[in-house]
């Protein structure tokens, strides 16, 4: 009985959203907005990729809201499984010789893979939430290869704390010059080359080290609690 | 392309299929991971880069890891 139940109400479900979708067309302009990203997004902000231009320029206030809430999830986690109690070192089985020596062959070059995504998130695909996530894997390689090195919870605390803080002070001097959030102050540059972009590649920086030093934090919990 | 897209849709069904299917949790993992990973590569096919990039690296590594280290510290198999 529950299972015809179940099965009646997914086709219903089913039906309802396939006629709903049905009725949208497919690739066609809906929106004057999207059009107008690319055709002047890269001269209005400077940056070559369209995608960071909308997420750190034209959105920038939703990346904020999205960077805190990933915040207060690593803060969430944190809180339940951090234990004050200082453990006895336990012995830790050493990794073999060929993990042990291939992790710390990859790490650095996992490490520059990752800087290089964030610092040119304005000019190449990616940015830092990608890089980040990048720089985090490379922790994770750490933790799984070398056991007995651990990160310094300071360290990336700190480097956490400045890259919110970078984010929102860079936000507010946007206030003071020109009257608005997040107003893009520096100047923008040629398109294509490092330095142009004005503050997009400033804020892709700081959310890189944020998100990069948030998610070592959470498999660095994880793991430590094991 | 579109032969390899849909060979690529059919694995990642597989993928899926056997994510829920498994009763080993850490096979059920690895299945949910390679469901990303596909993903990813068809986000990149797609041509939306940035998203292939963030899907594979979270969707694919980190989460798989998580995963794997919430399962370390309850039970292997699903009963």
């Amino acid at each position: 009985m529950r299972r015809t139940v179940a099965i009646l109400l997914l086709i219903i479900v089913a039906v309802g959203i396939s006629r709903s979708l049905a009725k949208i067309p497919f690739g066609a302009a809906k929106t004057k907005v999207g059009s107008h990203y690319i055709n002047e997004g890269v001269k209005e902000t400077g940056s070559a990729n369209i995608v960071t231009s909308v997420v750190v320029s034209y959105r920038g206030f939703d990346t904020l809201g999205e960077v805190t809430v990933l915040f207060i999830a690593a803060i969430g986690l944190g809180a339940v499984l951090t234990n004050t109690t200082k453990k006895e070192a336990r012995k830790i089985e050493p990794a073999s010789l060929i993990l042990y020596t291939g992790c710390r062959l990859l790490f650095p070059l996992i490490l520059v893979f990752g800087s290089y995504i964030f610092v040119h998130g304005h000019l190449t695909p990616g940015g830092g939430f990608q890089g980040g996530a990048i720089i985090a894997s490379g922790f994770l390689l750490i933790y799984l290869g070398c056991r007995e090195r651990r990160i310094s919870r300071v360290a990336s605390n700190v480097a956490e704390s400045l890259g919110g803080l970078v984010f929102v002070l860079i936000g507010l001097l946007g206030l003071v010059f020109g009257g608005y959030f997040l107003l893009n102050f520096l100047p923008k540059g040629t398109a294509n080359t490092l330095f142009s972009a004005g503050i997009v590649p400033i804020i892709y920086i700081a959310i890189g080290f944020k998100v990069g030093s948030e998610l070592a934090g959470i498999i660095d919990n994880l793991i430590e609690e094991t | 392309m579109i032969f390899v897209v849909s060979l690529l849709v059919v694995l990642m069904l597989t993928g899926a299929v056997a994510a829920s299917v498994f009763r080993d949790l850490i096979s059920a993992v690895i299945a949910a991971a390679l469901v990303s990973l596909i993903a990813s590569i068809l986000f990149f096919l797609l041509q939306a880069p940035d998203v292939a990039m963030a899907e594979a690296s979270i969707g694919a590594a980190l989460t798989a890891a998580i995963f794997i280290i919430a399962i370390r510290r309850t039970k292997r198999y699903e009963e």
